[in-house]
């Protein structure tokens, strides 16, 4: 037993000061598990940092934050008396995630928003794919036209669609004119696609307009 | 013993000994003495070495072209998804441990269950059976390299950004989490919002252009780089392995190709290809990704009954039983494999005579596997065992597949299937197949195979705690899932009511997992402890008969100094006292020998590529391309440029670039076409 | 050594064995069957249970019988590369013929999968009266009876009631993604898949309640869709259907009335349908009848006053990543409104 550690310990040495094959030439030896492998740590390194981040793209609440902004923050009109400045525009965080906005794309249809939008194109309501907007294009006014409803046909959704899914809805509204970013924006349902997808859908330019819907 | 077998045994150690020193019988009468001889030989190695050196440092890692330095980096990168696969299975476990648990919420439970599956199919076991083929398929065919060294070093990068891409966006909650076989319209636009889906489809596309590279490479070197002498009847059983696995790569991966492009364009471009309203089907995704998903899990079990054969054959010290009916069960599978697809969706509307043909099919595929298992106990049967630790996860094998292969028959009748498809039971008979029929194998061949890599002995009494611990963690926690997908819980579900009555079944299979790990642990330690502590290994230390272990341990970077002249399928067993070897192959230019398919006839005296950076230069375009592509279009026409530069810049390359001393000597390429001398050179 | 760590497995598989085989009942199992569906499928699960069992045995004692001669030598002794002709012409028989009993097992299943399989399919689809149309939403079933007669076409959700002993025929729609309608008790499982048209019948033989689960993975709460299918005499059945087809029961009380009032004003007009009331929308469940269902969020929860409050305030909790939005109505609204629902029997 004794021999048998005796000689191993032998070998091992030998194979430590850099053993031979048969022929007396130097072998390189080769470890399959190179811990220090340049490659290696970067990867580990840069994985790790990524741990911290979130992405934000891919954001799923599922209990009802509060809502963003309430609809009698609304301001239609740029000019005020006085020196002060102008409010703060207000971010919507669904713009931010695209969970959020196919939820807005899945709601349209299910509460009914395209009997009268349609498929953005409009009719019974106005287009809401295009440019023109005759309560302003923000976030504010997008919630609020849903909240508070609107003269000649617009209902009020007040108490009857919770305000995380309205912010839903006001994501999927700008979306459809392009303003949200292309990797959040919904892509084609699986229905019947009367046009482009929201993702492929050219950004407009907000106009806003007085126009009555005809 | 009788007084041939003592002969038998003389003129065998004879022709050992005469054989590592290259020399044959021929030369005794020759003038030259041996101390002469011994340093012409001496000479000439040093020659190799220095032709054949592989660049050093951090430059060096990223154009090193020896198929073995390659092969090692698949292993463990593999290895490392294997245990980040674990852990997710763990964290699930964890999870199903209790009803009603909430450890994980749904959205997390669903990208982890996702990610393991994905790891575990495509970032482990096709590209870490890949691996052993590009290690060990010149070796035992006696060739110095690959057939195609740059196009391996692409193949692994492209499989390493693959792999990363999943992880990176695993990690940013951008995680697949439609299932590891992501069936539209859930992972389809409208109901997979985000990029997560797309993520997972383009890392499709990485691995299986790395899997696809393997193949080229494992089924150009093992067809046309044999040793003179390995006629095709006498090729390892490895190596026929490792060759079906190829050509069943080659028709399989260009379903998936369609599946994920497919999915991919649904997602990004507005096409319809699965959109029932416009004229798609949801459908037709299920057959394109089972037309892929049922050979990929044979192409990862087929390997391994590659593994299986050495180990028999040299812990059983006999020629395997069967040798023919071994090769005609291995491509019988591969063939089969590809008849069966349809098994997964005996749930869909498809017409029920179509159905029971796929049921006969699965039902058939039964017979080679038997086949081969009767083949394998007929080799062990008789013959005095040295129940080693390879030897002992391949009795584990034999109780763990055989089971899983049973429970396949009960999954391949159409009525049963409807009760337990898409439950535990077929969890319990996946990873029984894929576990017992792949993974215990491949823990085998790790046991087998390093000290050929390292040259040293994994630790004999760690493997048996390695292997009882694994074997019984797994029992504990697939066993009882049998039950559980009877008892009505269906898969991929986070958690359970506790009226179910679930919880006592998956108590105990979240232990066994614990006990599983426990055994893959100490794995890790004995391979950490070996490498620095371990026996030193000679070059044979199993006493086997492949052309592998006829090198030293581990293989100079020019495998094989003289390439012998094989006489029969177990090459040292079988080697006399005045067997032939291969002279005259250039030592200051890479250059091996290319033999014709059938008889191994040599014909050329092939130049092999060195290194170079172009393989990676081209991964990274390719890398450019499919990341980007997952959030524009447009990526595919700039990627498809850049990927043309690099190729053109990588087929003008020069093949000797890398190589200093090719340069310094001035020595190009030849292509000249006679044949090997066969006779000993004047030296 | 070897006999200690062999012995271990083995105690260790007897007990898997054990506690596996005892849990044979249950209201979701597939071995329990109380249908001819489910019953044909037991048997042929018994059928070929028994043979693979003996079959893995036989081969478990054939590998441990190939392990009887061990040794220890050295790994340098000569290979046995010319064992006798005799010896190797031993194995050839009986690898053959081990292999030739090995196709006559994979045909007579092959047989009995086929036979099994014709007897699932209904031969006579005009025979059975009741067919109902089985639509899988994310995450919950909507239940459709139709019949000649279109007054006695009805809509409910995630609770099916079916008369003992009468085949029932399934169409089976999938509105969003694909989904599978289980009932392990009563028959195997079929997909619901958008843009086709999957059929089943199933027929119960016992009285009873029987639970099914969606078995397709669907999304967020996959796992917690899941069905009851209430077996019950014919007449019984006849005075369920009836009341089925009756519209909502109208608030009585002053706190129902408050209920009602509450349930149009809110959220839960926008998803919920109430037939007989102004509520139509079938976004989310009917709840015309929700008061007399034995379970609601999808066989989730027991269909109590208690519950129903907790699902309506905190859905989330529950079913995280459910589509019905969580609320923050005061605790005497919240009592009316549960006080409303469970009054519509």
């Amino acid at each position: 037993m004794l021999k048998k550690r005796f000689h191993a310990k032998t070998q091992r040495t030998q194979r430590r000061k850099g053993g031979s094959n048969a022929s007396g030439a130097h072998v390189k030896f080769d470890r399959p598990l190179r811990l220090c492998d340049p490659l290696r740590l970067c990867v580990t390194f840069f994985a790790c940092l990524l741990c911290f981040s979130a992405c934000k793209r891919e954001q799923r609440q599922f209990t009802t934050p509060p809502a963003t902004f309430k609809s009698y923050d609304v301001t239609m009109s740029d000019i005020r008396p006085g020196v002060g400045g102008m409010p703060m525009p207000v971010q919507n965080p669904a713009d931010q995630h695209a969970f959020d906005a196919n939820e807005g794309k899945r709601l349209f249809s299910q509460y009914n928003c395209s009997g009268c939008h349609f498929n953005g194109g409009g009719g019974i309501g106005p287009p809401l794919m295009d440019e023109k907007w005759i309560y302003g294009e923000r976030p504010e006014n997008i919630y609020s036209t849903i909240v508070e409803g609107r003269p000649n046909g617009m209902p009020s959704f007040r108490q009857k669609i919770p305000d995380n899914q309205v912010q839903q809805l006001v994501a999927y509204v700008r979306s459809m004119s392009g303003q949200l970013r292309k990797d959040v924006a919904p892509t084609r349902n699986d229905s019947m696609n009367a046009r482009r997808s929201e993702q492929r859908t050219e950004r407009k330019t907000p106009l806003q307009t007085t126009e009555p819907p005809q | 013993m009788s007084h041939e077998e003592e002969q038998r045994n003389i003129s065998h150690e004879k022709a050992q000994k005469a054989h590592k020193e290259g020399r044959s019988d021929k030369w005794s009468n020759s003038t030259i003495s041996d101390e002469e001889l011994a340093e012409a030989m001496r000479q000439e190695r040093e020659e190799l070495e220095k032709t054949w050196a592989r660049p050093s440092g951090v430059w060096g890692w990223f154009t090193d072209t020896d198929h073995k330095a390659i092969a090692k980096r698949y292993i463990v990168t593999a290895f490392v998804f294997f245990l980040l696969g674990g852990i997710e299975a763990a964290l699930m476990r964890i999870q199903l441990a209790f009803p009603e648990n909430h450890f994980l919420n749904p959205d997390r439970y669903n990208q982890i269950f996702t990610t393991h599956g994905t790891t575990m199919m495509f970032l482990f076991a096709v590209p870490i059976m890949t691996a052993f083929g590009i290690y060990f398929v010149p070796l035992m065919v006696g060739a110095r390299d690959v057939a195609f060294p740059r196009l391996n070093v692409y193949g692994y990068f492209v499989y390493l950004i693959g792999g990363l891409l999943l992880y990176t966006g695993f990690f940013l909650n951008t995680g697949p989490d439609a299932g590891w076989f992501a069936y539209v319209p859930l992972s389809g636009p409208a109901y997979s919002p985000g990029k997560r889906v797309d993520i997972w489809a383009q890392m499709i596309t990485f691995t299986e252009i790395s899997a696809l590279v393997g193949a080229i490479i494992v089924i150009g070197t093992a067809f046309k780089m044999r040793a003179p002498g390995m006629s095709i009847n006498r090729i390892p059983l490895f190596v026929w392995a490792q060759v079906v696995t190829g050509f069943m790569i080659i028709f399989a991966m260009p379903a998936v190709m369609l599946a994920s492009s497919f999915l991919a364009s649904d997602r990004l471009i507005d096409t319809h290809f699965f959109n029932p309203a416009e004229g798609g089907d949801a459908i037709l995704y299920q057959h394109l990704f089972w037309f892929f998903g049922h050979p990929e899990v044979y192409i990862i079990f087929i390997p391994a009954l590659g593994f299986i054969s050495p180990i028999i054959v040299t812990f059983a010290r006999r020629k395997i039983f069967g040798y023919v009916a071994l090769v005609l069960a291995l491509i019988s599978t591969g063939f089969i494999g590809f008849g069966l697809w349809v098994h997964h969706m005996f749930a869909t509307p498809i017409p029920q005579m179509g159905q029971s043909f796929f049921t006969a099919a699965s039902m058939m595929i039964a017979i080679p596997s038997g086949v081969q298992i009767f083949c394998w106990i007929a080799t062990l049967w008789g013959s005095k065992l040295n129940i080693k630790t390879p030897l002992l996860f391949v009795l584990g094998f034999f109780a763990i597949f055989v089971l899983g292969g049973l429970t396949g028959l009960m999954l391949a009748s159409v009525p049963l299937d409807l009760q337990i498809h898409d439950t535990f039971f077929v969890v319990a008979h996946l990873h029984y197949v894929l576990i017992g029929g792949a993974v215990f194998p491949l823990f085998g061949a790790f046991y087998y195979w390093f000290p050929k890599w390292t040259g040293r002995m994994l630790s004999e009494r760690a493997g048996r705690w390695n292997f009882w611990l694994m074997f019984i963690g797994f029992t504990l926690v697939f066993f009882p899932m049998h039950q559980l997908g009877l008892n009505g819980m269906p898969r991929r579900v986070y958690t359970y009511l506790p009226e179910t009555g679930w919880g006592t079944l998956n108590l105990i299979a979240s232990i066994g997992a614990f006990v599983l790990a426990a055994g893959v642990l100490v794995f890790i330690v004995n391979a950490i402890w070996a490498l620095r502590a371990g026996i030193v290994a000679g070059d044979n230390p199993w006493g086997a008969d492949s052309l592998e272990w006829s090198i030293p341990s581990p293989p100079p970077n020019y495998n094989f100094h003289n390439i012998p002249v094989v006489q029969g399928r177990y090459p040292i067993w079988q080697a006399t006292a005045d067997a032939p070897i291969v002279r005259g192959l250039n030592t200051k230019k890479r250059e091996t020998l290319v033999t014709s398919v059938m008889d191994a006839q040599p014909e050329l005296r092939f130049d092999i590529p060195g290194p170079s950076l172009w393989p990676l230069m081209v991964a990274l375009a390719t890398a450019v391309t499919f990341i980007i592509g997952i959030f524009t279009p447009w990526a595919f026409l700039v990627g498809a440029i850049l990927a043309g530069i690099t190729l053109a810049c990588w087929f003008f390359a020069d093949p000797n670039y890398e190589n200093k001393h090719a340069r310094e000597t001035g020595d190009k390429s030849e292509h000249v076409s006679p044949r090997a001398e066969l006779q000993p050179k004047e030296v | 050594m070897i006999q200690i760590t062999r012995t271990i497995p083995r105690l260790i598989l007897t007990l898997i064995a054990a506690l596996c085989f005892a849990s044979c009942g249950g209201i979701q199992n597939a071995i329990n069957p109380a249908g001819p569906n489910a019953q044909n499928i037991s048997s042929l699960w018994w059928l070929m249970f028994i043979v693979c069992s003996i079959v893995f045995v036989l081969v478990m004692i054939a590998v441990l019988l190939a392990l009887r001669k061990r040794t220890v030598e050295a790994a340098d002794r000569v290979p046995m590369l010319e064992p006798s002709e005799e010896s190797e012409r031993r194995r050839r028989n009986v690898v053959i013929s081990l292999t030739t009993i090995t196709v006559i097992i994979l045909f007579v299943f092959l047989i009995a999968s086929y036979s099994s399989g014709r007897s699932l399919r209904l031969n006579d689809p005009t025979k059975n009266g009741l067919s109902i149309e089985l639509t899988g939403h994310q995450w919950w079933w909507e239940v459709r009876y139709q019949d000649v007669d279109a007054s006695n076409i009805f809509t409910t959700a995630n609770e099916i009631h079916i008369p003992v002993g009468v085949p029932v025929m399934f169409s089976l729609r999938g509105a969003d993604v694909i989904h599978s309608f289980w009932v392990p008790n009563l028959a195997g499982k079929k997909d619901l898949i958008p843009g086709k048209i999957n059929t089943i019948w199933l027929q119960a033989d016992k009285p009873g309640v029987y639970r099914g689960q969606c078995a397709e993975y669907c999304g967020l709460q996959h796992a917690k869709m899941a069905l009851w299918v209430v077996a019950e005499p014919q007449e019984q059945f006849n005075a369920w259907r009836q009341n089925q087809t009756q519209q909502a029961v109208q608030a009585a009380s002053d706190v129902q009335k408050r209920g009602q009032q509450i349930f149009f004003s809110t959220t839960c007009v926008m998803c919920h349908a109430i037939n007989g009331t102004p509520a139509g929308s079938n976004i989310g469940p009917n709840l015309t009848h929700v008061g007399s269902r034995h379970m609601i969020a999808a066989a989730t929860l027991v269909n109590t006053r208690e519950h129903m409050a907790q699902w309506i305030q905190n859905s989330q909790t529950f079913k995280p990543g459910n589509k019905m939005p969580q609320h923050n109505l005061s605790d005497a609204d919240l009592q009316a409104l549960v006080e409303y629902l469970q009054s519509l029997k």
